[in-house]
Parts: structure tokens; sequence; C-alpha cells
């Protein structure tokens, strides 16, 4: 069946009834989307389907035949970060980055929603459905607020560390992430 | 966790493509949100010899017609947050945005009893606003009352729609935890439809259920406190992981008083 991923479309092999998830991580290598309760409980795994917000290990993939899925590899990459992942960056929002992938696609939908004058309270409960184990949430809910009002500023932040400068090696060969 | 294989999956494209696959209902496991049912799959837990998925055969949507509302059974919680009260309050306190935008009003009516939480939270809702559940099955096409397709459970029948009374109040009251993961552990519902009172509780069994008690009592003159004491009468609240039996036989007349009071 076909799949639509970030904008490359794939030809998916799994059987219907496999999560999203595992065929988005484990068939495609598209590794964002983290399966953490596989219940749909914590978030981790929250990806867009045709734009909205879906726990992908609630999804049978022969429920998405043809959808356009959008993951955090589409969003931007470390030397072109979206706004988004540049309000993340800037209030530190991440320690292990387990429960960052579906924090940034949630805050993602937010953004495209166009609630711009967004209140905190508001950003607590649109975040309900995530669990973050490491950094208490408090700076996660700076990076949101920010990032829905549009206060970020993207063009200049980066999180490129590029630790293998010149050298650095394609560590998936065929990624598409 | 990992590749599930099904001997026959059908994705029906259509809502008569559902009715044929789905037959008598034997043997058929039935996906429309997939926030119950797919973890029971991935986890191993069920292993379904035919699955049905019908999130695309064409049974979203609300309809309004001649002082009823016609709501198909794959239509999202999220598009029944603005529904009739106390139906909308309900689908605003399901779980989170993510979950309210994939799980379904016919998955909520057909969900079994969680063995750590309640679910099936908008069922109080339906059964204050006289919901008449349209199903497929064994014996073809059926039309009833909510309250007759809780009591026989959903094995067999494959809900299409379910049409709701526009009642002339609606109320509720609950018990939450706030925030995150905001399970409601126990919902009371009130409406007055056609001038008929009508009081339901969730969360506090496997199923809602009616009042009929309470309703009895404030038709006789009682006040909201005095009809409130008797929902134990129809009620016999369980334990759970959330909450203990004690604490929600406390709890549950303070929301019945609640509901009412906020209807009058």
């Amino acid at each position: 069946m076909r799949l639509t991923v970030n904008g490359t479309e794939h030809q998916v092999v799994a059987p219907a009834l496999t999560t999203l998830l595992h065929v988005l991580r484990e068939e495609l290598f598209v590794t964002s989307p983290k399966a953490g309760c596989q219940q749909g409980g914590c978030g981790a795994c929250t990806v867009l389907v045709d734009g909205q917000p879906r726990r992908s290990c609630l999804l049978p993939v022969g429920a998405v035949e043809g959808a356009q899925v959008t993951t955090v590899e589409g969003l931007g990459a470390p030397d072109d970060l979206s706004g988004v992942q540049a309000a993340f960056h800037e209030h530190y929002a991440a320690q292990c980055g387990f429960c960052t992938s579906g924090f940034v696609m949630a805050t993602q939908a937010l953004v495209e929603r166009g609630d711009g004058d967004i209140e905190r309270e508001e950003v607590i409960e649109a975040l309900g459905g995530h669990l973050c184990r490491c950094t208490g949430y408090v700076k996660i809910v700076d990076a949101v607020t920010a990032a829905v009002r549009g206060d970020t500023s993207p063009q200049d932040a980066s999180a490129d560390t590029d630790p293998q400068g010149d050298d650095a090696v394609t560590l998936l060969p065929g990624s598409p992430a | 966790m990992g590749v599930v294989e099904a001997p026959e999956v059908i994705v029906a494209a259509s809502r008569e493509e559902a009715v044929s696959a789905f037959g008598d209902g034997s043997d058929v496991t039935v996906v429309a949100g997939g926030t119950i049912v797919m973890p029971e799959i991935t986890h191993g837990r069920l292993r379904p010899r035919k699955a049905l998925l019908i999130g695309r055969a064409g049974l979203s949507g609300v309809r309004s017609e001649g002082g009823r509302t016609t709501v198909g059974a794959t239509t999202s919680v999220a598009d029944l947050q603005d529904a009739v009260e106390p139906l909308g309050t309900c689908a605003r306190g399901l779980a989170d945005l993510e979950i309210r935008g994939q799980a379904t009003l016919g998955g909520n009516l057909c969900a079994p009893p969680g063995a750590e939480s309640p679910r099936g939270d908008l069922q109080a809702a339906l059964l204050v606003l006289d919901a008449q559940v349209r199903s497929t099955g064994a014996g073809g096409e059926r039309t009833e009352p909510v309250e007759d397709f809780l009591a026989a459970g959903p094995a067999g029948r494959l809900v299409l729609d379910v049409e709701l009374a526009d009642p002339d109040a609606g109320a509720s009251a609950s018990v939450r935890r706030p925030h995150a993961h905001t399970y409601t552990i126990m919902r009371v519902c009130a409406a007055r439809v056609g001038g008929e009172l009508r009081v339901a509780v969730s969360g506090a069994g496997p199923i809602a259920v009616r009042s009929r008690a309470v309703e009895g009592a404030v038709a006789g003159g009682a006040d909201s406190a005095a009809a409130a004491e008797r929902v134990l009468d129809d009620v016999t609240p369980h334990d759970d992981a959330l909450a203990s039996s004690w604490y929600r036989s406390r709890t549950l007349p303070v929301l019945v008083r609640r509901a009412l009071d906020d209807l009058r």
C-alpha cells in the first residue's frame, strides 16, 4: 500500500493491522516517533496524519493508506530549524529527548491551527496527552507557548553541533530521515 | 510488538461494504478509531481472524433534523465537543486532544469495561438524551433505545449511527483527575427531554445506567439532596485502580445533587 511520509511516497509491505508506528520505525527507518507505552497514553508516538495529530501506535497502517504523514524529520534540519524546533532549542525543552518528538508534533499541529493568542493554561490542556519523565514540563510549556505565539527566531537558532566535522558520515544510508 | 498478521483485513470503503463484510458479526473484530482495540491487538491479547476497518466507510457526520440529531458511528469525539449538552461536556472531558481526534462515538458506546479504569465516558450522556442506536448484525438492521443496546452488549452488532433528542436542558457533574490524563472517574448526566427528567451515571459499574429511583424521587417532589440519595438504589459502585467502591458511594449522591441543581 502507498503511504507518503514527509513528502516522499513509499510502498509499504507490512500487513494492514501493523501499527503506523511500527511501519515508520521498522520498515521505513523514520525513527523520531517513539514506542513509549504502546497503548496511546504517553504521546511519544504522536505524528501528523493529513495535518492532524494522531497516536501512531493506535493506527493500523491499513487505515491510513494514501495519507500524508509528517514527522519531526519533515519539519526542519539541524541547521535549518522550524519555528517549533527553534522554540524547543531556545527554551531548553528537552533532556533525554524521548518525549520530545511527540511534543514537537503536537506543537506543530497547534501552530498550524493558528491560535496565536494562546494562554498558558490552554497549552497545558492541549498537551495533556504527553508525558515527560525528565523535565518537569515547565520549559516544554514555555517553548510551546512561545512557538504558538510566534515568539521564536528560527533564523538565529541552530542545533547543528556537527560533532564529526567535515568527515561526517551518513549513519543510515538511504534513510529518508 | 511488531508485524501483526490477520487472516483477513477489510478496509470498508462504504456503508454497504461495512454492513456486508460484518454479516452477523461472528469472528469479526471491528476497528474504528482503534483507541481501545489496537492495544489489545498489538500486545497479542486479541488475535483477530477477520478485522474490519470502518474509519473510511462514510459512517461519520452529525446531522440535525426535526428536533433530533443523528451522529454517525465513526464520528470522532473531537467533533462532538460542541454537541448538545451534556454530550458536549462529556466529549470535551474525554482523554486528551489526540485521543479525542481518533476515538469514535460508536467505539465508546461499545467499549468493554476497562480492567483499570472506566470506559464509555459518553454513555451516560446518550442515556439522558434518549439515544436510539441503529445497528446491523444477525437479523439485519434494527434501532433500539441505547439502554437496551448497552444491556444486551455490543457483540454481534455493528453500530451505524445514534440518534439523539435535543433536550430542553442538559447538565452534568463529574469527578475527574486534573490536568494530564484526565480520566473521568465518575460522571452524572441529567437532562429534561420533552418535559421528562432523565438521570444517568457512568463510571460506577461496567456500563452506564439510568437512575429511575432518582427520577422518581424528583417527580414525587423530593428536593435535589433527598432525590440524590436514592441513586444508590440503582447503582452499586465498584473498586478499581482510580477509586474505591467506598469513595464512589460517598461521592455519587453529591454529583447527582449538583447535576440536578444545575438543571433547574
